[in-house]
């Protein structure tokens, strides 16, 4: 399963969880899977429409998945997802 | 009194030369009407444009103050290196401080802190250990800590998220500044949070000299936002200079919102503001909304400049 890591400030919504295994194919599915089992993560994370939200980061392995093919990018059983805040200083 | 004794206070005494020459740089910033993007009869904005001083926002006030107070108590000295997390702003605060006065900096800043500021501070000479882009600047004070844990006769660990002179440079500054240049007409007093420096201290000098005035506290509306030094408090490690009682109302903002404003507030007010200073403006808009009189003041943090990257992001997204 690929894993996506959780920063700091979502991690309230985690149980302070800083790992996810994440079953799917894509980023989209991997993030699907972490917004069902975390329900109060996903207003932070996606908008109505399931897409990621303005200013919400998502790199797979090093790149970031703009440069991919955003939310469709393909992952592996062994892809790192990180989730990282647009900015440094807005969790602290 | 021995050499190294003497040498030591000469040392001192020519920091806070330095020092005094700097403080003219500090504060006194102009108070700007907002007419265009609010124009409600009897409800007034002004925001106080913080990117005029040294080192280009609201940060060298604080910043200043910090340094003045611990080389003043002798807590910094010219052997000691200035320590501290930082999300950008005030380290470059004290990095034109610091490179002016000639003391030595090191900061601690994540990863994702934005270019514009990355290039400053190297350019400013200051030593830059990055942190985890992961846990932002919450991150980087637990390494500022270990450093200074590990070796505190080589630091002196500033801690603005923790130290008095933090607010205290905004409550002998920036709300006598404010007091005066509306004359005594401010009702309400709006602002984010971030270290909280600025809202508990413009708050509490505020209200000292007015114990009526409403003082309104801004927070961005989700923990992943894109208002550079703000606090979801709710998931962040609050600062210990935070006055929770100090706030008569809390309103929240989200980055949208903000870069709207920041779009318009270029279009129609000639202001360049940065996210946060967007959103300070956002949240003065709105409470203006719900009033009939009053007499409103924000302070907008700093410019455009060092946000390119984001800015590029949402207009790309518009």
């Amino acid at each position: 399963m690929a894993r996506i890591i959780i920063p700091t400030p979502l991690r309230k919504f985690t149980s302070n969880q800083a790992n996810f295994e994440a079953e799917g194919k894509t980023v989209s599915e991997a993030i699907l899977a972490l917004t069902t089992s975390y329900g109060n993560l996903k207003q932070h994370l996606v908008d109505d429409e399931g897409k990621l939200r303005s200013f919400v980061r998502v790199y797979l392995g090093d790149e970031d998945i703009n440069v991919l093919q955003k939310e469709a990018t393909p992952i592996e059983k062994d892809s790192i997802i990180s989730i990282i805040p647009a900015i440094a200083g807005g969790i602290a | 009194m021995t050499a190294q004794q003497n040498f030591k206070q000469e040392g001192s005494a020519a920091l806070l030369g330095a020092l005094e020459e700097l403080s003219h740089y500090v504060g006194n910033t102009p108070l700007y009407p907002i007419t265009r993007l609010h124009n409600k009869p009897g409800v007034r904005i002004y925001a106080k444009l913080e990117w005029e001083q040294f080192g280009g926002s609201v940060k060298a006030r604080p910043a200043f103050n910090i340094i003045w107070e611990a080389v003043k108590s002798g807590e910094l000295t010219q052997e000691k290196r200035l320590l501290d997390a930082s999300s950008g702003n005030t380290g470059i605060a004290y990095a034109v401080f610091a490179a002016a006065a000639g003391i030595k900096l090191t900061l601690c800043i994540p990863e994702n802190a934005s270019k514009e500021r990355k290039h400053l501070l190297k350019a400013l000479g200051a030593e830059v250990i990055y942190t985890s882009p992961f846990e932002g600047t919450d991150g980087a004070q637990a390494v500022a800590k270990e450093l200074y844990r590990s070796n505190p006769e080589l630091y002196y660990y500033a801690d603005q998220y923790n130290n008095d002179a933090n607010w205290k440079a905004h409550f002998n500054g920036t709300a006598q500044e404010i007091w005066a240049q509306t004359n005594g007409t401010v009702s309400h007093f709006i602002a984010g949070l971030g270290t909280t420096g600025t809202f508990t201290g413009t708050g509490r000098g505020l209200r000292a000299l007015n114990k009526d005035i409403q003082l309104i506290s801004l927070q961005p509306e989700s923990p992943l936002h894109a208002l550079e030094g703000w606090k979801h408090l709710e998931t962040a490690v609050v600062p210990g200079i935070f006055d929770d009682q100090l706030a008569d109302k809390h309103l929240f903002v989200s980055s949208d919102k903000a870069f709207e404003t920041l779009r318009k507030a270029a279009l129609l007010e000639g202001l360049t503001l940065s996210p946060s200073a967007a959103a300070n403006l956002t949240g003065a808009l709105a409470l203006a909304n719900e009033l009939d009189k009053g007499v409103i003041v924000t302070v907008l943090a700093d410019d455009h400049s060092k946000y390119t990257d984001i800015i590029e992001e949402y207009n790309a997204r518009r």
